[in-house]
């Protein structure tokens, strides 16, 4: 129990600390670079709490792609960061506005978990224990079944946010040439070279 | 619970010799390494005439497009993993929640496809 409260202080305090240096950091490459220990530990905080898959999946999409991503965009993108940064001090009003609407919300669980405490435990689907069934298996039992509504709510706005990008950004020149491998393949010595006899004095 | 984190112990201790290792080769230099500090040793180095400019410019949008269609199919491919661990307790509803799901995607790749948004010029 000792090791896991350890490792516990480890990620959350690190992945606070990191959490600042992202908004504060003066290099936005550097950012983005404290943004994925952020998740590095985040992914630690849910394994500690037996959320295996979570853990595992905030790895490959967010650590994987999603931040990779923001790296992407800030190391190629033509923005000038400095001159962006300038009017941070006006929004820290509105800043400080959600996040005490955060702070609230998170009162307001704890305090309920601390007045009800059997609430916690009686969920639609109470997690089974580790023994019996693990973590992606117990994910497994009811999001295709139980939850199938949401499932292809799910699928149906990933299908939304493929069409919303290949609209938003595919834009096909038309002053180039492109390749047609099929028209390529089925060109044979007949269709491609064309003879021509020409009189002796006379052009084509 | 402790039988799970005790699965991930080898990893804890390969973080950290990979934390040692890497501050000590970050460190060591500082102590051992001969120095003569230049400013030209850290400018750009652009085949022996000066930079022309700097490295962040406007780039083509389809580099964009290709990353967030990759992660939309990573989300997918994260959706499988619980189904297959789960296949023989789900059914057939759970069978067929997953290849509507599946069906609801092909039809956007169909639609990327045949719009051309995989293709490079």
């Amino acid at each position: 129990m000792g090791l896991q409260a350890l490792f516990f202080y480890i990620f959350a305090f690190v992945a606070v600390a990191s959490a600042f240096m992202v908004i504060s950091a003066r290099n936005p490459v550097h950012s983005v670079l404290f943004l994925i220990l952020t998740f590095f530990n985040a992914a630690g905080l849910f394994l500690l709490t037996g959320a295996e898959f979570l853990a595992m999946i905030l790895l490959v999409v967010y650590v994987g792609a999603v931040a990779v991503l923001f790296l992407f965009v800030v190391m190629m993108l033509d923005v000038d960061f400095a001159e962006l940064r300038a009017g941070v001090l006006d929004y820290a009003p509105v800043g400080a506005l959600v996040g005490l609407v955060l702070v609230a919300e998170l009162i307001l669980v704890l305090a309920g978990n601390w007045v009800t405490p059997e609430a916690a435990g009686s969920g639609a689907s109470p997690i089974p224990p580790l023994a019996e069934r693990t973590n992606t298996a117990a994910l497994g039992d009811i999001l295709y079944t139980d939850y199938i509504y949401f499932f292809q709510i799910a699928g149906l706005v990933l299908l939304v946010a493929m069409i919303g990008a290949i609209v938003l950004t595919l834009k096909h020149r038309t002053d180039i040439k492109r390749q047609d491998i099929s028209k390529q393949v089925a060109r044979t010595p007949e269709t491609g070279v064309k003879v021509v006899k020409v009189k002796p004095g006379q052009g084509i | 619970m402790t039988e799970l984190l005790g699965n991930y112990v080898p990893i804890a201790i390969f973080i950290g010799i990979a934390l040692v290792i890497g501050l000590a080769l970050l460190i060591a230099p500082f102590a051992v390494a001969y120095k003569a500090p230049d400013s030209e040793k850290l400018s750009a180095y652009e085949c022996g005439f000066n930079a022309f400019d700097d490295a962040r410019m406007k780039f083509d949008i389809r580099f964009y497009l290709v990353s967030i269609l990759f992660i939309i199919f990573d989300l997918e491919v994260a959706f499988l993993f619980p189904w297959a661990v789960s296949f023989s307790d789900v059914g057939w509803i759970g069978f067929w929640s997953m290849m509507a799901f599946l069906g609801v995607l092909t039809i956007g790749f169909i639609y990327e496809w045949k719009k051309g948004a995989l293709e490079w010029e």
